[in-house]
């Protein structure tokens, strides 16, 4: 892992171990809250039990309902919770901090969920299927994040690629089909990467500033055409959908096969493309070169390494990948373009990008955080919970300020991340 | 007194020319590339017109509309102004932030917050006079403003944290408490289900300038507000210890530490005056035209006064330049959807484009290498 280049803890370095220490401080303080908040205001409010259902009837395998006791299950999870926090005092935590936090917040969760679903039943599986439908775009968007900046080329311009991948689905799946229009959404993107490229490598634009610029020209573009063309030529704006397939076998079985094996292109697509890049990027020499690039660009100009050329190819790789990934928006859900249609998902992209330290699985990790998140919040109007939805719609931006911050646990870009580099 | 002013704004936007754009300061950066830029993105959106298959009498149409709507007729400049004014004060505090080094994304939610706040102390305070309502909502806007951009000046302070990230996630942030803010009962309008705030009393209103004339004229005090910013901001970059302090750690961060400067508060303070012009701007909006506020009530104000600031060049005269230029590709849009039927979309594909042109001066000279050959020639051939 990416994140371990920190180097290993020395008693006789006293500033390194202050630091350690604080963030142990932090974090403690931090699953002490999480404790109180789970002992005092889910455990004093919860009464019933909260019913997960698992698998629908007709499922072939079919798992019983889960029934958990709202009351003891939240003085358990408050416990535990304030045992990893009185730990992270005691022992400086030196070790085990990151772990224990991820710990306590899927503690939290579960707390939350559970509370929230006290005296109710509620289909898990089902929350699980659309976290994952709804990861898939930010996912992609993440991973062209990461192919990006880690040839130091900051890409601020996904949320415009994200909604060319998506204009040009719809537009080219109406007249050619769906693969047509999927082929169509991956060039557009990768056309745009190649743009943004050609600005900042060749022609030493500001990288933030072409990234700006190539989502404001993406939102005129489409919205013009959307409104000047589809609102008058139905049939241009009218593409299949790709459907679930449900792979055999795997499909059927309980809670992840409705998850990860019942779904659409988009969704395998995702995970395969995540996989490879990770293969790529960390187990092939030229992915090593690519990291070069974006670590150190002179010392590989100097091993002969064309940095411009792997910057062009990598860039427009991103622009591929997230013009698949806004196909998503129409050919995967509802066939039709709409103004603006990715509402920000680019930009939360770049966040899962960051959360998930500029590695590829971490991108995953991360907008599977945030699809959780999304789809939670749709969930919480059907429970009635007191909590307004839109804390918890806030709570990943909030999350990832909490990590650029480096709060608990700094991530740490590319090197070169973001500096032109001049050919000398 | 003003005949002093204008000679030290005349000199100073002189000496300013020549320093403000790191090495490229020469004629051509600073008139022929906006020049051309105006003129290729207005060109290629008649060709991305044609392309959607709008004929060329539309197109000429469209374009004579685009010039009438903005500086055609006494209402069109009245517009174009109104358009300008939070386009002006927004991309001013942006301004400000390039100069000390800051790239500022989030004039969006400050602006969006900003205007809350400003909505918020209207209604909140009604009946007080105006002398007294006026100010304390404006200044409620820009207070707002400033706290929120502080929160990323301050973590950029603290932790290092990359202002453009925090102040994305910022934005996103400040969409959904607005849409929170809206639904709350001290703030949602009597009687509405949808997310509507309560309307602003006149007594807080930016008084319309015009209204004498035809009530349709929507030109409001705001334009004296945004003249006023663009005086401040140019006197607080280049005549003040603060904004010396700003433009030397924009430069070079090491050295104006080096020379005693605290690096940490210069960017919280650089953040806080972007955000309260970012603030102002909003309130401006919503106390000057809109009356209320509705989610998304910024209508991507502040991303635009990002290419505002570029364009000008981070300096005060150039962003209200740049400013007008957008209020009046912004009114004159409308005028076009009006007469030729050609969606104002376009307007946004034409500043990006000018945007693209003005931020690569290089492709600019790639694509039209005569227009500076020659000049170079005259000039010496700087750089």
């Amino acid at each position: 892992m990416i994140s371990s280049a920190r180097p290993a803890s020395k008693p006789e370095d006293a500033t390194l171990d202050s630091a350690k220490a604080k963030q142990a401080r932090i974090t403690g303080a931090i699953l002490l809250g999480m404790a109180v908040l789970v002992l005092f205001v889910f455990g004093m409010d919860a009464s019933g039990d909260a019913t997960f259902r698992l698998s629908r009837p007709t499922d072939p395998w079919a798992l019983p309902n889960l029934v958990v006791p709202a009351g003891p299950f939240s003085y358990v999870a408050g416990t535990l919770l304030a045992f990893l926090g009185v730990r992270q005092f005691l022992q400086g935590g030196v070790r085990w901090t990151a772990l224990s936090l991820g710990f306590g917040l899927a503690l939290l969760v579960m707390a939350f969920l559970v509370w929230a679903t006290a005296g109710k039943a509620f289909s898990l599986t089902g929350m699980l299927q659309a976290t994952m439908v709804r990861a898939v775009p930010i996912a992609l968007g993440g991973l062209a994040g990461v192919l990006c900046e880690r040839v130091a080329v900051v890409n601020i311009a996904i949320e415009g690629m994200l909604l060319a991948g998506a204009f040009t689905g719809a537009l080219i799946g109406s007249l050619l089909g769906g693969w047509g229009g999927l082929v169509a959404a991956v060039m557009v993107g990768g056309a745009f990467g190649f743009i943004l490229a050609a600005l900042v490598v060749t022609y030493r634009m500001d990288q933030i500033i072409a990234g700006v610029v190539i989502n404001l020209f993406v939102l005129g573009l489409t919205s013009y055409v959307s409104s000047q063309v589809f609102s008058e030529y139905r049939f241009l704006n009218n593409a299949p959908v790709f459907r679930a397939y449900k792979i055999p076998l795997l499909g059927d079985l309980p809670v992840i096969g409705p998850m990860l094996f019942k779904q659409n292109l988009f969704v395998y697509g995702a995970l395969i493309l995540v996989a490879l890049s990770t293969y790529y990027l960390f187990f092939t020499r030229s992915g090593l070169r690519a990291r070069a690039v974006g670590e150190h660009p002179h010392a590989a100009d100097t091993l002969g390494i064309n940095v411009y050329r792997t910057r062009y190819i990598h860039v427009t790789l991103g622009g591929m990948v997230a013009g698949f990934g806004g196909a998503w928006f129409t050919l995967g859900s509802v066939g039709r373009f709409d103004e603006n249609m990715t509402g920000g998902r680019g930009f939360i992209g770049l966040a899962a990008m960051i959360f998930g330290r500029w590695h590829p699985v971490g991108a995953l990790a991360a907008a599977l955080v945030f699809g959780f998140a999304d789809s939670l919040q749709q969930k919480l109007a059907l429970l009635r919970t007191p909590i307004p939805s839109e804390f918890l719609a806030m709570s990943p931006y909030i999350a990832t300020i909490i990590v650029v911050a480096g709060f608990i646990g700094k991530a740490q870009p590319p090197a070169a991340n973001g500096k032109p580099y001049i050919k000398e | 007194m003003s005949k002093s002013l204008n000679e030290t704004l005349d000199r100073s936007a002189k000496a300013l020319l020549e320093r403000t754009t790191h090495g490229r300061q020469d004629f051509e950066t600073l008139v022929i590339v906006p020049v051309f830029a105006v003129i290729v993105a207005l060109f290629l959106g008649g060709l991305i017109m044609l392309a959607t298959n709008v004929d060329l009498a539309t197109i000429g149409k469209s374009y004579v509309a685009l010039a009438r709507g903005s500086v055609g007729s006494l209402s069109a400049l009245s517009e174009t102004l109104t358009a300008a004014i939070p386009l002006v004060l927004a991309g001013l505090g942006l301004a400000l932030g390039f100069r000390a080094g800051l790239f500022n994304i989030g004039a969006e939610g400050q602006l969006l917050l900003g205007g809350m706040a400003a909505v918020v102390a209207a209604f909140m305070l009604d009946g007080l006079p105006w002398v007294i309502h006026l100010p304390v909502a404006l200044l409620a806007g820009a207070l707002v403003g400033a706290l929120y951009a502080s929160i990323a000046g301050w973590l950029k302070a603290a932790t290092g944290a990359h202002e453009v990230i925090s102040t994305i996630m910022l934005n996103l942030i400040s969409f959904r408490l607005l849409d929170y803010l809206l639904r709350q009962p001290f703030i949602q309008k009597e009687g509405r289900a949808d997310p509507i705030s309560k309307s602003v009393p006149e007594s807080a209103e930016l008084p319309r300038l015009l209204d004498w004339l035809d009530p349709n004229l929507r030109l409001h005090a705001g334009v004296f507000l945004m003249l006023a910013a663009v005086g401040f901001v140019h006197w607080l970059l280049f005549r003040s210890k603060i904004g010396f302090a700003f433009r030397a750690s924009g430069e070079n961060p090491h050295a104006a530490r080096y020379a005693g400067m605290k690096s940490g508060l210069i960017i919280v303070a650089a953040m806080a005056t972007a955000g309260a012009l970012a603030g102002l701007a909003g309130a401006s909006q919503v106390l000057g035209v809109l009356d209320r506020a509705t989610p998304g009530f910024s209508a991507g104000i502040g991303f635009d006064a990002i290419a505002v600031a570029l364009m000008g060049r981070s300096h005060p005269l150039g962003v209200l330049l740049a400013g007008l230029l957008f209020g009046a590709l912004e009114a004159g849009g409308r005028q076009m959807q009006l007469d030729a039927g050609v969606s104002i979309d376009l307007i946004s594909i034409i500043q990006a484009l000018i945007i693209v042109f003005i931020a690569a001066p290089l492709l600019v000279k790639t694509l039209f290498p005569w227009g500076f050959r020659a000049d170079k020639k005259a000039k010496g051939g700087t750089q």
